[in-house]
């Protein structure tokens, strides 16, 4: 059911997908501050993926992406238990938020932040996942 | 002694590594684990026959009063003693009937790891770890009875021994925790002192049943003994150690421990003496129905057990020196017969008695072991069989109530059992040779050594049985009967029990002369015998069975309304009862609405009733889609932009999942019938005015501080962040998180299996013939 779109939406779509990614990694980092946060900008980078998909198709779509979905749920779980450890190193109980500031950029690297990652992969994998299996269901009848 | 038993839980662990470097001789390596454990024990002999009581501490959970301590006194001494020797004892034996076993390494993990919960058991001091350790054994026992796996009946045994004590470890879990609340402590130290606060605690009657509930399964007593027969499918030395020596007997050790705490109440009196006379009677009787060496031994060790509480049911200090003395007679003799009974399996490859014959001209060492530990289960002079039998018949005759009951049964197992001794020492050994499976030899000294050694202590203690008298006054005083003065004789007169035990060998023997002719005329029995407590244990799984088939077939028949329905009603009708009951629902309407709110108010409602009368998929989809992007307008009213911008988010992916989902749907089609649709009304109705009530009762009485007000003052210094909502998503509340990410992953692959799987079911129902994997 999904094949290539029409010229507007494939041209759209090709220009949308970087500014929309670039877009959500802006949510994302400044989410701690303002409004925005790992959570909301996965599903940004959802949106995007998948108007790109609507526009090329599902294997289009694999190949930009490289990776499966699947692994971005996986390293996303992986990153948010990982977020957890660092406290034990301070011999705090785990989970405890833990700062550093790196000095030259003078950019705050944190446990939280690291986690907010992990709900990012998490929230794109699940989406993309779930997406992409409908539509290779659909290629599937269709052949 | 703490650190050894972990450790021996890494060792346990290491055991296949252990076995790349030493190949076979791996259990005599282990052996030395608890042989060392032992040599420690016999170091600590001076200090316990003082009559002192080694506390070893070792905090574990303070803030729950856990403790790792252990407690070494008479008793846990004399547990310890039989679970380190008879343990190292039966890991050499091992070492040659598992010989070149594919599967050794994970035997030794298994039993090496029980060996350990076991000691852990016997040693532990508090409540909570007991209880630890008692599950553990529950686990291995499982593990080792179903080692051979690919045996249908082993694995049914398996089953059957995990179900029977873990189910009563969940009585055990409620009696300690009543025992705890009622004794104000966790230290079976401190308990044992409290004996008076505890008998007159009015929690007393319940917890002594869970109490009693737990150990009798775990000693398989009546009307539970039937696990202990249907487990001797684990190899002999398991058989050996675990259900006869060691498992089954944690059971008893929890009684004895308990003793002065709980014991003398006309309660633990008659339910203790009666139990136990029941499983002594019930145990002597099944055993001569069978032929199988191995379960013959374990019915005359359910008779055993049963002895032993009777024991305890008595209580007296009389009582209490016969179920220390029989205890240990028991552990050496039972352990040397069944290590016996392991080399007959080994070397002649088969387990029915009735199959061999005269083996004691191919044996002779075997069959000196044998003769000598039966001896002891008999009963006979000058072994430590005789001492324990007499000491039980003089306890039985002295029962202060139910005295002719006990007698009676008493005697009935006491010459049952000299039928048991004759027949498993007298049959494979004597009589005209026959052919058996496989070529028997002598046992490797390997399997020898054991059996010899248990069955020489039982014979050298039966001929001075003086030298245990200041062990046994030491551990009867653990058991309650302090100061008491202990003498072991052979010889006590021509009295009662005397008398008693001729007439019992006269008909032990009768028994034996005519068992062949028993066993066809107790065939007879079966069809009663198939009505026993195993038959109830059977009817209850069938039954757990069938509920469950039940309740899932009602509750997950695969129907999302269904599942909404139930959901929604268990919602309502606990939030009701809270909102009821509990507290009363305020009506307060604040009606001081502004017009922009009161019309996204009304779009929402239109957008819902919209949705569910529209006769289009796409309108259906696109009324919920008012709704979904009205509430999005609520959150930015009320100053929310996060959750705003999630709403929209969420709002825009689920139309593109809704597309994608609504081409594969068939067309729309009324499927409910007009009842079915009114009831989905009523509980839409009610659960929509249950939130409102809800909503309205939280904002008219605010019962509990904000917790609101603690995130907005500690969101920026403590979280680092102005954005409330993100900080509490990943710092304040992050475990959530955590755990919500996990079910966002499974839902991923749920729908991911789901579209899959149902996929290749249709490819396979299309074209049958295809393999899949040419496709």
């Amino acid at each position: 059911m999904v094949r290539s779109g029409t010229l507007i939406l494939s041209v759209a779509a090709r220009l949308l997908l970087p500014l929309q990614l670039l877009f959500s990694l802006f949510l994302l980092l400044r989410g701690h501050d303002e409004p925005g946060g790992g959570f909301i900008a996965g599903l940004v980078a959802s949106g995007a993926f998948a108007l790109y998909l609507f526009a090329y198709g599902g294997r289009a779509m694999h190949a930009m992406l490289k990776v499966s979905p699947r692994d971005l749920i996986g390293a996303g779980l992986t990153l948010g238990v990982l977020s957890t450890l660092p406290a034990w190193w301070q011999g705090e109980p785990f989970f405890t938020a833990q700062w550093w500031t790196i000095p030259v950029i003078d950019f705050k690297a944190s446990t939280p932040l690291l986690f907010d990652i992990g709900v990012y992969l998490v929230v794109l994998g699940s989406v993309l996942t779930a997406i992409t299996a409908l539509v290779d269901t659909d290629r599937e009848d269709d052949a | 002694m703490q650190l050894a038993v972990l450790g021996g839980f890494v060792v346990a662990g290491m055991a296949p590594l252990l076995h790349r470097w030493f190949g076979d001789r791996t259990p005599l390596v282990l052996a030395l684990l608890p042989a060392s454990l032992a040599a420690w024990l016999l170091g600590q002999w001076p200090t316990v026959a003082a009559g002192e009581v080694l506390l070893l501490e070792w905090v574990w959970v303070p803030g729950l009063d856990i403790t790792l301590s252990f407690l070494i006194d008479g008793l846990a001494w004399l547990f310890a003693m039989l679970i380190t020797v008879i343990g190292s004892l039966v890991l050499v034996y091992t070492g040659d009937y598992l010989r070149g076993h594919r599967d050794l390494p994970r035997f030794l993990v298994v039993i090496v790891a029980f060996m350990m919960s076991m000691l852990g058991l016997v040693l532990a001091d508090n409540l909570v770890t007991l209880f630890v350790f008692w599950e553990l054994t529950s686990i291995t026992s499982f593990l080792l009875i179903g080692f051979n796996h690919g045996d249908l009946s082993a694995r049914k045994a398996a089953q059957q021994g995990l179900y029977i004590t873990v189910g009563g470890g969940l009585a055990l879990l409620a009696g300690f925790v009543m025992l705890a609340m009622a004794g104000d402590s966790w230290s079976l130290a401190e308990l044992t002192t409290r004996g008076d606060a505890l008998r007159g605690h009015e929690l007393y009657l319940p917890l002594l049943a869970c109490l009693l509930i737990g150990a009798f399964t775990k000693s398989a007593q009546f009307p539970f003994h039937f696990w202990l027969p249907n487990a001797m499918a684990a190899p002999t030395p398991v058989s050996a150690y675990l259900h006869s020596a060691t498992m089954v007997k944690a059971g008893i050790y929890l009684l004895a421990r308990l003793h002065p705490a709980l014991g003398g109440t006309d309660a633990w009196m008659l339910s203790l003496s009666l139990v136990g006379a029941m499983t002594m009677a019930t145990g002597a009787f099944l055993a001569i129905h069978h032929t199988n060496v191995k379960k013959l031994l374990a019915y005359s060790t359910v008779m055993a057990l049963g002895t032993l509480t009777l024991l305890l049911g008595l209580g007296t200090p009389g009582a209490l020196v016969a179920f220390v003395a029989f205890l240990l007679a028991h552990s050496l003799y039972k352990g040397a017969l069944f290590l016996v009974a392991g080399i007959l399996d080994h070397e002649t490859g088969t387990k029915d008695v009735t199959h061999m014959g005269g083996l004691r001209h191919v044996m002779p060492c075997t069959a000196a072991v044998a003769a000598v530990a039966a001896l002891s289960l008999a009963g006979m002079p000058p072994l430590l069989g005789f001492v324990g039998k007499e000491l039980l018949l003089e306890s039985a005759l002295a029962a202060e109530r139910y005295r002719i009951v006990i007698i009676v049964l008493t005697f009935v197992a006491s010459f049952l059992t000299l039928a048991v001794a004759a027949i498993v020492a007298l049959r494979p050994f004597f009589g005209p040779v026959r052919r058996t499976p496989r070529s028997p030899h002598e046992a490797p000294l390997g399997m020898l050594v054991g059996p010899a050694l248990l069955a020489a202590l039982s014979l050298i203690f039966g001929l001075a049985p003086g030298w245990l008298d200041g062990f046994v006054a030491v551990t009867v005083g653990g058991i309650g009967a302090v100061d008491h003065d202990v003498h072991l004789s052979l010889w006590h007169g021509i009295n009662l029990p005397l008398v008693m035990s001729l007439a019992s060998l006269m008909l032990g023997l009768a028994v034996w002369r005519r068992w062949d002719h028993l066993r066809a005329h107790l065939a007879r029995l079966r069809p009663l015998m198939a009505r026993g407590p195993e038959a109830g244990y059977e009817a209850l799984m069938a039954g757990l069975v069938t509920v469950a088939e039940w309740q899932t077939r009602m509750l997950q028949n695969g129907h999302i309304r269904n599942y909404l329905i139930v959901t929604l009603l268990t919602l309502l009708g606990l939030v009701g009862h809270a909102l009821f009951i509990r507290h009363a629902p305020s009506l307060e309407v604040p009606l001081d609405l502004y017009l922009h709110e009161a019309m996204v108010a009304g779009l929402m409602v239109a957008g819902a009733v919209a949705a569910c009368v529209m006769r289009s998929r796409l309108a259906a989809v696109a009324a919920v889609g008012i709704m979904g992007f009205s509430i999005a307008l609520v959150f930015v009213l009320f100053s929310a932009p996060d959750l705003a911008i999630t709403q929209l988010l969420v709002e825009t992916l689920t139309v593109i999942l809704l597309v994608l989902v609504l081409f594969r749907l068939p067309r729309f089609a009324t499927l409910s019938t007009p009842t079915e649709r009114a009831r989905d009304l009523i509980v839409a109705g009610l659960s929509g005015i249950m939130v409102t009530l809800l909503m309205l009762s939280v904002l008219a009485g605010e019962r509990l501080p904000r917790i609101s007000d603690y995130l907005v003052a500690n969101s920026q210094p403590q979280g680092h962040g102005h954005n409330i909502v993100n900080v509490i998503l990943v710092d304040f509340r992050a475990l959530d998180t955590l755990g919500e990410m996990f079910v966002l992953a499974l839902a991923a692959v749920g729908v991911l299996a789901m579209l899959r799987f149902h996929a290749e079911e249709e490819d396979a129902g299309r074209t049958p013939a295809r393999e899949r994997d040419d496709g």
